[in-house]
């Protein structure tokens, strides 16, 4: 069960303003059914240019019904350019909060007062503006990026929360983060790419390994390890000391040598002991 | 105001005399039923009088019967058994409507070294039965396919789907959390090797579930402990809820007459009615072989949160597949394995009755109903009268 706020439950169950303007000057669609929910924006402004009538229709929840009509009270007496500094932080205040699953809701209701001022304007249906970054609800990194500084978002969660996006499959998680961190100025760890090796960097990585991490840890138990060849992704070594004699040298290999080099140098590196 | 609950996949009531057996061991014969001395002793042989009342429930021998807290214990138990008694194995297969309980699990070992086919279903939530066959292979560890789904009742042909798998030497394993205390279940006649119980789902409390294992079938324990339930799940027993759970199960030999009668009826009139009052509305799921208590039905051009919200302002309690009250963005995996479109999806609701439903209710629910609808979809913008 979701907690609304008293308010909520009144803007749904006795919405105020719902209908249509046959003759608005400004309408504003955005959602669709298959995201579940949908809001068209009427509004019509009288000569002084003042919001004189706003309607809604809305198919949604409890929320997405309880912002269109608040949306709707908050718009009518005032001029286009003061709507426009209306966030969706205002919407769910105005209801006294939102949920914060839900918050999605109160960002419905501001874009489709943009678009339904754009609308009246004359301004073209702005093509989506940027690169479409969660696929399941087609929402861009401009407007995670502006849902992230506007309502100062710090989680994938909270973008899921506001624009849907990251609801779905969850495939652009990463993409999401890396927004959110570039806005607040993290540091994002440059992922290591499984950079394509030459032979030669190949053996010298190898190389190293084995001298700094590998050789030291055999040494203690009295064996050593050598290099014999790469070929492809197959290392070939040569073990010497108590490691030749030890039973357990395949153990040992498999399962120290080849998980060491697997993690410093390449995942798909494979070790094969050479006989002496 | 009075409730009327006709949310009763979710869970149940506990029912009067169930909860009047329970009430003794709490602090009355609160002894420990593993104990020596005779006062814990005689909880242990209610323990034992629980286990056959729950066996000859489904046609169990009483030692193939465990308990444990909740159905999603025994999914992941029957699971977990069937693969770690099968080591070399390492294909599942499930389907696409499961339960949570099983489908998350599965999810779970699909990332975590095992194969899992799911299985799809058609429009009408059937299983897609050549798919499963043609699937199965010498690396299949188990199957585990749902009695009947919780959300549109459609009841699978778990007794053909038996022979086959077993057939191959697979192990099989049910989810019959919603059709045990609905619809007849027979381990004798439907030769599964494991079944979950749910006790919430049919009169007992929450917090107690049963699985029926099969003598002969390898085992694994999920909670290792002590020698509690013959070494196959540790933990002190959780007596009173086992007791009332024989007890629901005693109780529920009775309701599946009733259910398949009464609750039908009334299912049936509250399903007929709506979809004569109210335009654009649909029955989710194959109405031939279903649950008689549910039915799923689904509301053009409107959101099934709202209906819900609606609904619970006239006391009407059931349930949705939409988006909003998933718990994620999307609508039902059920009904979107099914192919339900999105303009349906959003607005189903589920009726789930209980013997403890009267005429009167469904009569109150039927009047309530249209007028909700209506009202919504004057706020919508999609629908055109």
């Amino acid at each position: 069960m979701w907690e609304y706020t008293d308010k909520v439950k009144d803007h749904f169950l006795n919405p105020r303003n719902a209908g249509e303007i046959e003759d608005a000057d400004g309408v504003g669609e955005v959602g669709s059914l298959a995201c579940g929910d949908a809001l068209t924006l009427y509004f019509k402004l009288d000569e002084n240019k003042r919001i004189k009538d706003a309607k809604f229709q809305t198919f949604g929840c409890a929320s997405a019904i309880a912002s269109s009509s608040a949306l709707t009270e908050m718009i009518k007496g005032l001029t286009l350019e003061e709507a426009k500094k209306i966030t969706n932080e205002d919407i769910a205040d105005f209801l006294g909060g939102l949920p914060k699953e839900k918050m999605h809701c109160s960002v419905m209701g501001r874009d489709a007062l943009e678009k339904a001022i754009a609308n009246y304007l004359g301004e073209e249906e702005k093509r989506v503006e940027g690169e479409i970054v969660c696929e399941c609800f087609g929402v861009t990194d401009q407007e995670i990026e502006r849902v992230v500084r506007e309502n100062n978002l710090s989680t994938i969660e909270d973008v899921t929360d506001y624009v849907k996006a990251g609801g779905g499959c969850g495939s652009c998680h990463e993409k999401i983060q890396e927004i959110i961190d570039s806005i607040l100025g993290r540091e994002h760890p440059v992922k290591k790419k499984p950079a394509k090796l030459t032979n030669i960097q190949k053996i010298r990585m190898i190389e190293e390994t084995l001298e700094r991490e590998i050789k030291p840890a055999l040494k203690k138990d009295g064996g050593d390890i050598e290099l014999i060849d790469v070929d492809g992704n197959t290392v070939f070594v040569r073990l010497h000391g108590m490691c030749a004699t030890c039973s357990k040298s395949q153990v040992t290999l498999k399962h120290y040598v080849e998980t060491k080099l697997r993690e410093l140098v390449f995942p798909e590196l494979e070790v094969e002991e050479v006989q002496q | 105001m009075k409730v009327i609950y006709v949310d009763n996949n979710a869970t149940t009531k506990v029912a009067p005399e169930v909860l009047q057996e329970m009430l003794h061991y709490f602090s009355e014969f609160y002894g420990n039923p593993s104990s020596m001395h005779s006062f814990g002793g005689q909880v242990g042989l209610k323990l034992k009088e629980a286990r056959a009342k729950i066996a000859n429930l489904i046609g169990a021998e009483p030692d193939e019967i465990l308990f444990t807290s909740c159905g999603t214990e025994s999914d992941s138990t029957a699971i977990r058994a069937a693969i770690i008694s099968n080591p070399d194995k390492k294909h599942i297969i499930t389907s696409r409507v499961e339960h949570p309980a099983v489908k998350n699990l599965c999810e779970y070992l699909s990332k975590n070294g095992y194969r899992v086919t799911f299985v799809p279903v058609d429009r009408e939530g059937r299983l897609d039965l050549d798919f499963l066959y043609r699937n199965l292979s010498d690396d299949t560890a188990i199957v585990s396919t749902m009695w009947a789904n919780n959300e549109t009742g459609v009841i699978f042909p778990i007794e053909e789907i038996v022979q086959v798998v077993k057939e191959r030497g697979i192990v099989f394993h049910t989810d019959a959390v919603q059709a045990v205390g609905k619809v007849p279940v027979d381990v004798r006649k439907v030769e599964v090797d494991m079944l979950s119980i749910s006790g919430h789902k049919i009169h007992a409390p929450k917090g107690v579930g049963s699985l029926y294992i099969r003598k002969g079938t390898k085992y694994s324990p999920f909670l290792i402990g002590g020698h509690q339930e013959k070494g196959r799940r540790g933990g002190t027993e959780n007596v009173a809820s086992i007791i009332g759970l024989g007890k629901a199960g005693e109780l529920a030999i009775d309701n599946i007459g009733k259910e398949s009668v009464r609750v039908k009826y009334l299912r049936d009139k509250l399903e007929n009615e709506i979809l004569k009052r109210i335009p654009n509305s649909m029955v989710n799921g194959d109405r031939e072989n279903r649950l008689p208590n549910t039915t799923n039905i689904s509301f053009e051009f409107v959101e099934g949160e709202a209906i819900l919200l609606m609904m619970d302002e006239f006391g009407i309690c059931a349930s949705s597949g939409s988006a909003c009250t998933s718990g994620s963005l999307e609508p039902s995996h059920v009904l979107r394995a099914m192919g339900v479109p999105f303009t349906a999806a959003h607005g189903s609701i589920r009726f789930s009755l209980s013997v403890y439903n009267t005429e009167e209710e469904i009569d109150y629910i039927i009047e309530k109903l249209p007028p909700i609808i209506t009202r919504l979809r004057e706020l919508s913008p999609f629908w055109k009268a």
